[in-house]
């Protein structure tokens, strides 16, 4: 714990607050795209110590949040049927689609276990040979290689009742698209962490290049935080958009290679829909025909219905950007962490329930 | 939700370019040993590495020398301040 102790050692952030200050001499606005972002913002005060001239907007940063109110309603549907066992990231268990959650489903005797790793899945999957055992794939680039490496281990070892349904996403597409967005007026960007570590810091070059953004790879501790609002900051000020990492204990240009190189063998770009922004053409990743037998959409031959979203919440324009959650009507009135009309209110890393947790701020 | 904290270490077991085989480490996490997989990490680490965990799977490994580096450059930054910055605000 030794490293985590420095990096939030008291005099090593206070003079970063005072350079942040002096950094900002023209108006930066700068979005977030990385749950564990959103929440170390609020965590550590950061809102309340911005300085005039800077402004952060989360992004479509949590994946749970951005699942389609489509795929929670499959994902309930299919929790349902007799034989099936689903495995989930707990974050999913009380998000709502249009009728229901799968912790209703759960209460209703729909076999649910949450895990911690897909790997835990597939020992459910060995324990449990009786049932199909359906990891519900949520998550973006840092997450699908253990996914997909949790098929290529069912596979070697034969386990025949294990599949995994893939609405899994990729952050630049989304991304792109905001940037175009002319109400946004986006002119930085924090990188996220850890979805970085898997693309590399390369990724955010086509950024730079095509919309003048200035980009910065920060990790997620107080000290980490403000170095990446200085040099955004900076960049602003400049006029000198790049890429910057200060995250290089988890980050590197390239990426990591052996990731990229699991995730390629097993998935394939498609079509995605996400909450807040519609379908994104190849922004998802699919299971490749070679391995459609861990691929549950197959197996199991479930059909995706467009459901809409809730009534009144806003989640959609809040993973966007567009809204804060205090503009929402539903806000900490109907919509509170014990009953969530929304998954930004549900999800630990909910732009709504760090809203809720810290206060307003701003 | 992503977890900075590097982990030191301890044990590998399998290698590389056999998939064949589990590709484990033991690291250390609060004292507690804890097994998480290697399948992913970007560079297989030796005992004394640190690795960053990403839902059981090492994401990313890295030598003692690189996570200190890193806190260097913070300190560097901080150094770089004049004086009555380092106790403005002071609580």
């Amino acid at each position: 714990m030794k490293h985590l102790d420095e990096y939030r050692d008291k005099a090593l952030v206070k003079p970063l607050v005072a350079e942040l200050a002096r950094s900002v001499s023209k108006p930066v606005r700068l979005m977030e795209v990385c749950g564990t972002h959103t929440m170390a913002i609020f965590r550590n005060g950061v809102r309340s110590i911005l300085p005039e001239g800077m402004e952060i907007v989360s992004g479509p940063g949590c994946p749970v949040c951005v699942t389609s109110a489509s795929h929670m309603d499959a994902f309930i549907a299919m929790a349902e049927m007799a034989g099936v066992r689903v495995t989930i990231f707990g974050d999913l268990f009380r998000v709502p689609g249009s009728n229901g959650s799968l912790a209703q489903a759960s209460s209703r005797g729909a076999k649910i276990d949450i895990v911690y790793s897909p790997m835990d899945a597939l020992d459910i999957a060995r324990n449990n040979p009786e049932d199909m055992v359906v990891f519900l794939g949520v998550g973006f680039e840092t997450t699908t290689p253990a996914i997909g490496a949790t098929i290529l281990t069912a596979q070697r070892e034969h386990i025949d009742n294990f599949c995994v349904f893939s609405t899994h996403k990729v952050i630049p597409g989304p991304l792109e698209l905001l940037m175009q967005d002319p109400d946004l007026k986006i002119n930085a960007l924090l990188c996220p962490g850890h979805v970085s570590a898997i693309i590399g810091a390369g990724a955010y070059q086509p950024f730079v290049d095509k919309f003048g953004l200035s980009c910065v790879v920060a990790g997620f501790e107080p000290a980490d935080l403000l170095n990446g609002l200085i040099l955004l900051a900076r960049q602003v000020s400049e006029n000198n958009p790049r890429v910057e990492n200060i995250y290089p204990r988890a980050v590197s240009w390239k990426g990591n290679g052996r990731a990229i190189s699991m995730v390629n063998e097993i998935f394939e770009p498609v079509d995605m829909e996400w909450r807040g922004l519609g379908v994104l053409p190849l922004s998802g990743l699919a299971i490749k025909e070679k391995y459609a037998h861990f691929d549950a959409q197959k197996r199991l031959d479930i059909t995706i219905k467009k459901s809409g979203e809730a009534k009144g919440c806003l989640c959609g324009q809040i993973l966007t950007g567009k809204t804060i959650p205090p503009q929402c009507p539903l806000f900490d009135k109907r919509c509170t962490p014990a009953n969530p009309i929304g998954p930004c209110m549900v999800s630990s890393e909910g732009t709504c329930a760090a809203y809720h947790k810290y206060g307003r701020d701003d | 939700m992503c977890l900075a904290i590097p982990m030191k270490v301890e044990k590998v077991e399998g290698n590389p370019d056999d998939f064949t085989q589990n590709q484990i480490a033991t690291v250390n996490m609060n004292g507690i040993g804890r097994e998480v997989r290697l399948d992913v990490v970007d560079r297989w680490p030796e005992i004394g590495d640190y690795v960053i965990v990403h839902a059981g799977f090492a994401i990313h490994s890295l030598v003692e020398e690189e996570a200190k580096k890193n806190i260097e450059l913070i300190r560097e930054l901080a150094s770089h301040m004049p004086e009555e910055m380092l106790i403005a605000g002071d609580d």
